[in-house]
């Protein structure tokens, strides 16, 4: 019996799981992405910088909030990807979980540094002090120097498929830091205040600040998106291009 | 624009901080994905593909 292969259309799995299909899918979403993410940094820091109030203890450097908050949320988020994509190389072997793993890395490390600046940037003038070795920022700092670790760990291995397996379970030990980032404003006294946006619903924030706030949040996670799929989309090729100069190289060898 | 207090400069400093990361982390995506597909160019251009692309190159 002959099946043809050719004359069946990929499914969905398929198109999510082949780097072919994956840029080929992905392709028409890239410069979309690219307008709505600066639209919404126009928007965001137009209401962050000029029509928000300033705070009525803290003055004008509430304003550092809508871009710390935004940087920290995302310093946990990318992490949460990054074990979500492990678990996809080391349970499913999904052929674009170490793509995705790798693509996120350098990106949830520049975000984590970024809220450990403007966090700090923000500590001085509203607490007296740029550092305090309290639970939320010493954990964040963890966190800072596993993304390092894992940045590091993806430039040693020369073989990627090698690399995502052991780097996965990296990954997942790391990962045990994200809830003590998480509860550590609840669970230890700090100086650090608790969580600026709840989903339960419990806001003790005027619309006037939360809404700059969510824009900006959201601008930021879209800016996440974006460069992460551009990022990925480039590893790709990169893995294409390593195929193709051994080829090359043995075609001149041979 | 707001007007900046004695405690401006943080603010200042927080921003561009923000700036200068975000920013490295777009040109350096960029010229990371443009290295890359001028690179795929090149080789293509010398005839080196993959297997699966000579096929569908070479079917009617």
């Amino acid at each position: 019996m002959t099946v043809d292969f050719a004359a069946k259309k990929p499914g969905w799995f398929s198109r999510l799981a082949n780097p072919g299909q994956f840029l080929a899918w992905t392709a028409p979403f890239v410069w979309p992405l690219v307008a709505l993410t600066a639209l919404l940094f126009a928007v965001g820091l137009y209401l962050a910088l000029i029509a928000s109030p300033p705070d009525y203890q803290m003055g004008q450097t509430v304003r550092i909030m809508y871009i710390h908050v935004p940087n920290a949320w995302l310093s946990e988020f990318i992490y949460a990807v990054m074990a979500v994509a492990s678990l996809g190389t080391l349970v499913w072997r999904h052929p674009l979980a170490d793509v995705a793993a790798k693509a996120a890395a350098p990106l949830g490390a520049t975000f984590t540094g970024l809220a450990l600046i403007s966090g700090s940037l923000w500590g001085r003038p509203t607490w007296g002090t740029y550092w305090q070795w309290d639970g939320r920022m010493t954990s964040t700092l963890i966190l800072f120097l596993i993304y390092l670790g894992i940045v590091a760990l993806w430039r040693a291995f020369d073989d990627p498929g090698r690399a995502g397996r052991v780097i996965a379970v990296f990954t997942l030990i790391g990962a045990l830091d994200i809830p003590v980032v998480k509860y550590s404003v609840d669970w230890w006294n700090t100086l650090h205040q608790p969580a600026s946006i709840s989903l339960m619903g419990d806001e003790h924030m005027p619309p006037s600040m939360l809404i700059p706030l969510l824009v900006m949040t959201f601008a930021f996670t879209l800016l996440f998106v974006t460069l992460h799929l551009v990022r990925m989309r480039t590893e790709i090729g990169r893995r294409r291009l390593t195929t193709l100069e051994r080829q090359a190289a043995a075609r001149l060898a041979g | 624009m707001i007007p900046l207090d004695h405690d401006g400069i943080f603010i200042v400093a927080a921003y561009a901080a923000v700036t200068i990361g975000v920013l490295g982390l777009i040109v350096y995506a960029a010229l990371d994905a443009r290295r890359v597909k001028s690179r795929l160019a090149t080789l293509d251009a010398q005839g080196v593909r993959r297997r699966s692309d000579q096929r569908t190159a070479s079917s009617p």
